[in-house]
């Protein structure tokens, strides 16, 4: 399949978005238009997801990240009572600006060795695409194979070849779970109740 | 010319029906399929506000809108008329992208959901809901994406931005109340709401919503029947609090929050929120519909004489639709609303764990009872019964220990004893 005039104009609107709300996040003074922008990034993330035909991915990245993740930030936000405007200027750790800042060209050093190592692999690589043969229409209008392709792809994957990742996975989110009740759970205090 | 076409192409590749043969037509056919779409859904919205405020005063024994046009069928479109034309006015503490941003994220999300639903179609003579326009072969839906429930889902969740951005914005108390209450209530059904429709997935094998229609051809095989009734059961109390319909009106709660999360907002974004929510209820209504009662298939095969087989489909599921419209305005004239721990206890404590129970115990008649013979399905059903009665009972001794303890707690507080 080769790359359509479509496809850039898709895949720079979205690039534009997931960047556009990622600089919103760290930019917005207001906590909750930082956390809209991070919502936009989210998007900008569906529709590539989309445009690469992972079409359960995007809908998945919506519901989950958008959907309730972002939802319970803005929970915090509005019950704690921090929306307003914060000052920036007060750090309450003094090395994090400077150790931010040492991390994000660590990070940029990172990513751009592994895309220039990894340059000459891109386009012998089999793109994933056609796993849902969704286009494919026979002349009576009938799908010659079901849609759901790239969903059972995706579960023959989670669920036989990789589930103990899979289970180790929501171990670790009860775990999580659990350690946040404890941790927020008020103990009597010994002795104290007479 | 070659770059123009294949972009065409691949607009036109998001209908995978409408791709094929002549171009130029199919796009033809999407864009008169998204305006009829348009078109329909609002008049549907005016009715449905109209025949809201009837039967509800009908049941109050009132007599209700009779002054715009017959039957006072014109009054929601004089309604919108003034609230389109009044000065719109932005209070001076709100957020003002925020505020303005609000209405438009729970209205598109209302109409997005149309295109995805299965509005009629052609089931005599085993042509699967297929219907021949121009030469062109395809449905009577705008769109059949290979996710198709999921967008639902995804539009239901988007919608959660519209009610708690309105009430933040706001810069106000009480909507701010009712958009943390609303947009709580509204997380915790959806829960409930994805793990009834887990159960609808696993009997219909795939989430495109023609598909899902296709596997219901006769009353045994809808899904109403396929699942059980008790996936049915949640669905239709999970909408019901998903939508904020009574008696999970707890966003609007008039005698606690003014209007709640829209109280601060008048004219054409009051119309928004308003029109979105009306919207809501007849679209969540044709998921229903969808999901569990065939949609536009017919009811016992019947052939309705007269008509071409093409209409049948639509007179089917408008039928069925209007039931579900029927109910909740009955719901809304029935019952007083529940109060908010209630709402959450209901919520969490029954019907997620019994929407689970209920989609292990389909899973487990499907692996280990195949083709479904007595002998096995009991078997199956007793062990999964015990189970669940453990599972139940073990539940039970949490909660009882969790009310132990916080009555342990709250005990010398009672008492007046220094904290």
């Amino acid at each position: 399949m080769n790359t359509t005039f479509l496809e850039y104009v898709v895949f720079f609107v979205a690039s534009l978005m997931m960047l556009g709300g990622a600089i919103g996040v760290i930019l917005f003074k207001n906590p909750v238009h930082a956390a809209l922008g991070l919502v936009l990034t989210l998007f900008g993330v569906a529709v590539q997801f989309v445009a690469q035909e992972a079409h359960f991915l995007a809908a998945v990245q919506v519901i989950v990240y958008a959907g309730a993740i972002v939802v319970l930030f803005l929970f915090v936000i509005m019950l704690l009572g921090v929306d307003r405007a914060v000052d920036l200027s007060i750090e309450p750790i003094p090395i994090q600006r400077p150790l931010a800042a040492v991390m994000t060209v660590g990070l940029v050093g990172l990513v751009s060795a592994a895309v220039i190592k990894a340059g000459d692999a891109i386009g012998t690589l089999n793109p994933g695409l056609g796993l849902d043969v969704a286009g494919e229409t026979t002349a009576d209008g009938q799908n010659i194979v079901s849609n759901d392709g790239n969903i059972q792809q995706l579960a023959r994957n989670l669920y036989n070849d990789h589930v103990l990742a899979f289970q180790l996975t929501s171990v670790l989110l009860i775990v999580a779970v659990v350690g946040t009740v404890l941790l927020t759970r008020k103990w009597p205090k010994q002795g104290a109740a007479t | 010319m070659t770059l123009t076409q294949s972009s065409i192409q691949g607009l036109v590749a998001i209908d995978p029906l409408g791709t094929g043969g002549l171009l130029w037509t199919a796009l033809l056919i999407m864009i008169v399929k998204v305006l009829i779409i348009f078109g329909v859904s609002l008049v549907a919205t005016m009715l449905m506000i109209w025949a809201e405020r009837k039967v509800v005063s009908g049941m109050h024994n009132r007599i209700g809108p009779n002054k715009a046009g017959p039957f006072g069928l014109l009054q929601s479109l004089a309604d919108g008329i003034k609230a389109f034309f009044k000065e719109t006015f932005r209070p001076s503490k709100s957020d003002p992208f925020v505020y303005r941003l609000a209405p438009y994220l729970m209205f598109v999300p209302a109409f997005l959901i149309w295109s995805v639903l299965p509005l009629g179609g052609d089931f005599t003579n085993g042509n699967d809901g297929m219907v021949t326009i121009f030469g062109q072969v395809t449905r009577v839906q705008l769109a059949d994406p290979p996710i198709g429930i999921l967008l639902v889902l995804a539009m239901s969740s988007i919608a959660v931005y519209g009610v708690m951005l309105a009430g933040w914005a706001s810069g106000s108390k009480y909507p701010l109340l009712g958009a943390v209450r609303g947009s709580a209530q509204m997380i915790s059904y959806e829960a409930a709401l994805g793990l009834s429709l887990a159960a609808v997935l696993l009997s219909s094998g795939t989430l495109s919503t023609a598909g899902i229609v296709q596997t219901q051809n006769s009353f045994a095989d809808w899904n109403l029947v396929a699942t059980g009734i008790v996936p049915f059961v949640i669905f239709l109390i999970a909408t019901t609090a998903e939508l904020n319909r009574p008696p999970f009106d707890l966003v609007e709660a008039e005698q606690e929050l003014v209007s709640g999360f829209n109280t601060e907002y008048g004219g054409i974004s009051f119309a928004l929120f308003f029109l979105a929510e009306f919207m809501n209820v007849i679209t969540m209504s044709g998921v229903i519909v969808t999901l569990f009662l065939g949609g536009p298939q017919p009811i016992a095969g019947i052939d309705i004489p007269l008509l071409p087989g093409a209409v049948e489909g639509t007179v089917w599921f408008v039928l069925k639709l209007l039931v579900f419209l029927y109910m909740y305005i009955w719901l809304r004239a029935t019952l007083p609303r529940l109060r908010y721990d209630q709402l959450m206890d209901l919520g969490w404590k029954v019907l997620i764990p019994v929407a689970l129970g209920w989609f292990l115990l389909l899973a487990a008649l499907r692996q280990f009872s195949p083709d479904g013979t007595a002998a096995e399905s009991i078997r199956v059903t007793a062990i999964c019964v015990v189970v669940g009665a453990a599972a139940i009972a073990l539940f039970m001794a949490a909660l009882r220990v969790s009310q132990k303890n916080r009555e342990q707690m709250s005990e010398p507080l009672q008492e007046g004893s220094p904290v």
